[in-house]
């Protein structure tokens, strides 16, 4: 009820203020013209020296944020292809800059010179076709240019090859909202896999009757050696995620329903990377940052060394931000160390057979009926 | 054959100098004259913006002061803010009706919608566009799916979350995600409504264009604003059906059982059924709309932007033919480059190289433009309306932000700052803020076209220097949290201690995002006063060449009294002088385009 006579209040307000405005619109006379709302010479003038100190603006404040925020950008890339990716963004970069640089000033200086004044006289340049071919022109050569050197970046880091080097074979496994490892093993292949194998500890649906699978390890971190090519496989268990390693610079979909692939080698290791100027910089930095937070009362954990991280890149649901697993790098022996004390898939379940026998059973009827 | 059609519309047509009396109904709702629906167009769509930027205020502040309470997250979000904190979800549902409203309701309606209707038969010289009836309809169904889209803010599980691209299977299964409910059932349905009215109003466009010029009106002789709409309502034909049909397919999959999306899931602790689709089919069909609709946002705008800069350059564009040429290849283009959303969407690498091949090509007429515009104010005469500010910063951001496009649009190094804060930088400058700078400078410059007032020029000057000012302030920096690899549409970015030093980057954007925001209150105040209070605008009071201005001021069904105005030349001839130097109507450096060629006067080749 009092929401009903709010409205009707409202809206007798409305039928007020229109009387109102008709009342005010007959009073005046109406044949008044004014043409004082239409730039003049004192507008122009002041607008054009702001559009200048604007255009001064806009190049110190982009000198700026480089000045500033540059250090923020991500350390240099700890993969093979990554170099390669980083010369090209500089290439960009410089590129791209280099035609901000010009043409914002270009365009900021004319609107300041060319402000309007009355007896000023606009020149009427309709056309030049010597101009409008070489403006066409050159940005048809510098972006063959960025383009050829692009692609052929591009199909190195795409196109895998599955001998040289002696790669490595890792499942990366999403579901929301966390990742998980299934290396290969000693036979360096992934046994057969699909969501519908998911039962009890089997928690990334890996076939137990596929003989490739039993010495698979699964692990909920992510182990690389140094200087070895790592073939991503990319497989998820419900909705689109996306596998985003930045400081590898490497990213691919995680599509349910297929498998997609990446692969890099990453050449820095763990130990390596805590160690540059960069990264104890940025350490340094953080920690400040963090104690100054902590002083004022907030409770944080520790953060106390850097290590690489895979995280979530595509929308996936309410805790997508939070979706992360640590990535190690380091050296080949460490490497297989850590994969030895890691339990073999067939292992982990004959231990859960042997613990609930009955369990077992029904496990391999029903995954005898999905082969069926 | 056109001449034909043209002699029996001016005929049907002649006795509109008297005005027949129409009712509040019919004058203001259900109106069929273009005019009045123009103004129903932009004020939808302004009223879509305020929610859309009132929505990023909010996430922007949850971004700034991650879990802190404010009591205006409480007052604005209630239950999804339980003690002024906002909640993850609400969160996603923020950014994905931000994303929805900004690009469909206020870019894509709100601008071409407005324009479209205001212009085409104003600046064609015809009596209203090809079918009245229809445009009537193209707008109510827009009314409609704005209700809904908004409407679907208030259903219990919350509204449509999984990013304004809704890519499946997250947009099609609630157990994933709450809005992928009811909110995202309301979602589809509004879209496929927005999607029909688009396509009456583009079809109706297309003829109108087509069919109705005056007298001399040859396409050569076109202003540009009347290209770039023409063009934009061809992509949207082309383009739109195949979003319907991508949303159809949703539907299907989410309330029919089908599997085109959908296959080998998992989720709380079950098997679905669904088997054999491909979210990545969907991400085609997405972006073959997805991409196209950037530059059904963004021609708009340039075609806006030209005129608005010839006539208060008092120049001719420079290279209308380029201008012309380049529209039509960035529309070509357009439609096939929609791969590049998909780098590393898990489709074939090679069909990545294609697809970088074909989006770097775009640079090229985009850059055409961007030198014309700024060869148009070398040497001009230029009058800082309003409108001609906005102009200018148009051309500033378009460029800020399509050189990065050359970034992202290279496969390789799109990798790495996929989907990061560089992205939400680079389109938001590119095609946001651009798309933005045009439909102000629009209705700056058409306002007195609109209603017959002046709007204030003071209060648009303090409104386009801080919005100025604030959209780089916003988005600039937003560049370098993308290099360092911040990704977009996190909550939160406190999981990652690695982001800390991030934290500092993310108040400043905020803060100024505040300040860009509230500075709109400026415009509309300006706006809603000036329909009432403004001055009286003269008939003609930028000194323009174009056909709009030679009707009265007044209202009035049909356009003209008496007689549609024949033309006679190109849109652009502004300080035209002949051989001697002098200009070629003595003392006025314009020649509307009814006014004939003069004694003496060259007729150029354009």
């Amino acid at each position: 009820m009092t929401v009903f006579l709010i409205i009707i209040v409202i809206a007798l307000f409305g039928i007020t203020v229109w009387q109102l405005k008709k009342i005010y619109e007959l009073s005046r006379t109406t044949s008044a013209i004014d043409t004082t709302q239409v730039a003049n010479d004192g507008d122009n003038k002041r607008q054009g020296n702001y559009m200048l100190a604007f255009g001064i603006g806009f190049y110190l404040f982009m000198f700026y944020c480089f000045w500033e925020f540059t250090d923020r950008a991500l350390p240099a890339a700890s993969s093979e292809h990554g170099a390669e990716f980083d010369t090209l963004l500089l290439v960009s970069m410089a590129v791209i800059m280099f035609v901000q640089i010009i043409t914002q000033g270009l365009l900021h200086y004319f609107a300041f010179k060319y402000q309007g004044k009355k007896g000023r006289r606009a020149l009427f340049f309709a056309d030049n076709d010597k101009l409008e071919f070489i403006w066409t022109i050159i940005p048809v050569i510098v972006l063959a240019g960025l383009i050829i050197y692009g692609l052929f970046t591009w199909s190195s880091i795409m196109n895998i090859d599955e001998e040289e080097g002696n790669p490595i074979v890792i499942e990366i496994y999403a579901k929301q909202f966390s990742w998980e490892a299934r290396y290969a093993g000693m036979d360096n292949t992934l046994g057969k896999s699909n969501v519908r194998f998911i039962e009890g500890i089997n928690t990334v649906g890996v076939d137990v009757s596929d003989p490739y699978a039993l010495d698979d390890k699964i692990t909920s971190e992510l182990h690389l050696p140094v200087n070895r090519p790592v073939i991503f496989k990319f497989r998820s268990q419900d909705v689109l995620h996306s596998a985003y390693f930045p400081h590898f610079r490497a990213q691919m979909n995680v599509v349910p329903g297929m498998v997609t692939q990446f692969a890099f080698t990453p050449t820095v290791t763990t130990e390596e990377i805590r160690e540059t100027e960069y990264m104890r910089d940025k350490l340094a930095r953080i920690k400040d940052l963090r104690k100054a937070r902590s002083d004022a009362g907030e409770e944080l954990a520790d953060y106390e060394e850097f290590d690489y991280y895979l995280l979530c890149n595509k929308i996936c649901g309410v805790a997508h931000y939070n979706m992360q697993m640590k990535i190690v790098v380091e050296t080949e022996a460490e490497f297989n160390a850590w994969l030895g004390e890691q339990t073999e898939f067939g292992e982990v379940i004959k231990k859960q057979q042997e613990n609930n026998p009955a369990g077992g059973e029904q496990e391999s009827e029903d995954l005898a009926q999905v082969q069926n | 054959m056109s001449a034909v059609g043209h002699t029996t519309i001016d005929n049907s047509h002649d006795d509109h100098g008297h005005h027949h009396k129409q009712t509040f109904i019919t004058k203001y709702i259900f109106s069929t004259d273009h005019k009045m629906i123009a103004k129903q167009f932009l004020i939808t769509g302004l009223l879509m913006g305020i929610i859309g930027i009132v929505m990023s205020v909010l996430f922007r502040m949850q971004l700034a002061w991650p879990g802190e309470s404010f009591w205006i997250f409480e007052a604005l979000l209630g239950k999804w803010a339980p003690g002024g904190v906002m909640s993850q979800e609400v969160y996603l549902a923020l950014v994905t009706i931000h994303g929805t409203i900004m690009v469909f309701f206020v870019l894509t309606a709100g601008l071409s919608g407005t324009f479209s209707n205001l212009l085409i038969p104003l600046q064609i010289g015809a009596r209203d566009m090809a079918s009245g009836f229809l445009n009537m309809i193209s707008y109510w169904l827009f009314l409609l799916s704005s209700l809904i889209m908004v409407g679907s803010l208030f259903v219990e599980a919350g509204p449509a979350s999984a990013g304004w691209t809704i890519y499946p299977p997250l947009s099609a299964l609630p157990e994933a995600i709450g809005g992928s409910g009811m909110g995202m059932t309301l979602w589809l349905i509004s879209m496929a409504i927005f999607i029909a009215q688009s396509l009456m109003g583009s079809l109706n466009y297309i003829v109108t264009v087509i069919n109705l010029r005056t007298k001399g009106m040859s396409m050569t002789r076109l202003p540009l604003t009347i290209w770039a709409l023409f063009v934009t309502a061809i992509i949207g034909v082309v383009s739109f059906p195949v979003l319907l049909s991508a949303a159809l397919m949703l539907i299907m999959d989410r309330s029919f059982g089908t599997s085109f999306f959908l296959s080998d899931i998992y989720l709380k602790g079950e098997v679905l059924a669904h088997q054999g689709g491909s979210p990545v089919l969907f991400e085609h069909l997405f972006w073959f709309l997805g991409h196209p609709a950037v530059y059904i946002v963004i021609l708009p705008a340039m075609g806006i932007v030209s005129e608005i800069m010839a006539t208060n350059a008092r120049k001719p564009i420079f290279g209308y033919r380029a201008m012309v040429a380049s529209i039509l290849a960035i529309a070509f283009l357009s439609t096939i480059v929609w791969g590049h959303h998909m780098f590393v969407s898990g489709m074939n690498p090679f069909l990545g190289s294609v697809f970088t091949f074909t989006t770097l090509l775009i640079a090229i007429p985009s850059a055409v433009k961007a030198f014309n515009w700024i060869t148009t104010l070398w040497k001009g005469n230029i009058q800082f309306n309003p409108a001609m500010l906005f102009s200018i910063g148009f051309v500033s951001t378009f460029i800020t932000g399509g050189l990065t496009g050359i970034i992202l649009g290279d496969s390789t190094l799109d990798i790495n700052v996929h989907d990061t804060y560089f992205v939400i930088a680079h389109f938001h400058l590119v095609m946001g803020i651009s798309a933005i700078y045009g439909l102000l400078a629009g209705v700056y410059h058409w306002f007195p076209r609109m209603y017959g007032r002046m709007m204030n020029k003071n209060l648009g000057y303090i409104h386009f220097w801080i919005t100025s000012i604030g959209a780089y302030g916003v988005f600039f920096p937003m560049h370098f949290i993308g290099m360092a690899g911040l990704p977009r549409r996190y909550y939160t970015n406190t999981s990652f201690p690695y982001f800390d030093d991030l934290a500092n980057v993310n108040v400043i954007i905020t803060i100024f995002a505040i300040i860009t925001a509230t500075v709109q209150a400026v415009f509309l105040y300006n706006f809603f006063s000036s329909i009432f209070f403004g001055k009286r605008a003269p008939q003609n009071p930028w000194n323009s060449n174009t056909l709009e201005w030679t009707a009265p001021v007044e209202h009035l069904h049909g356009n003209w009294p008496g007689e549609i105005p024949h033309v006679y030349r190109w849109s652009y001839d502004y300080s035209k002088t002949n051989e001697n130097g002098e200009y070629v109507i003595p003392g006025q450096d314009f020649v509307p385009q009814n006014i004939p060629l003069q004694k003496g006067e060259e007729e150029l080749n354009h």
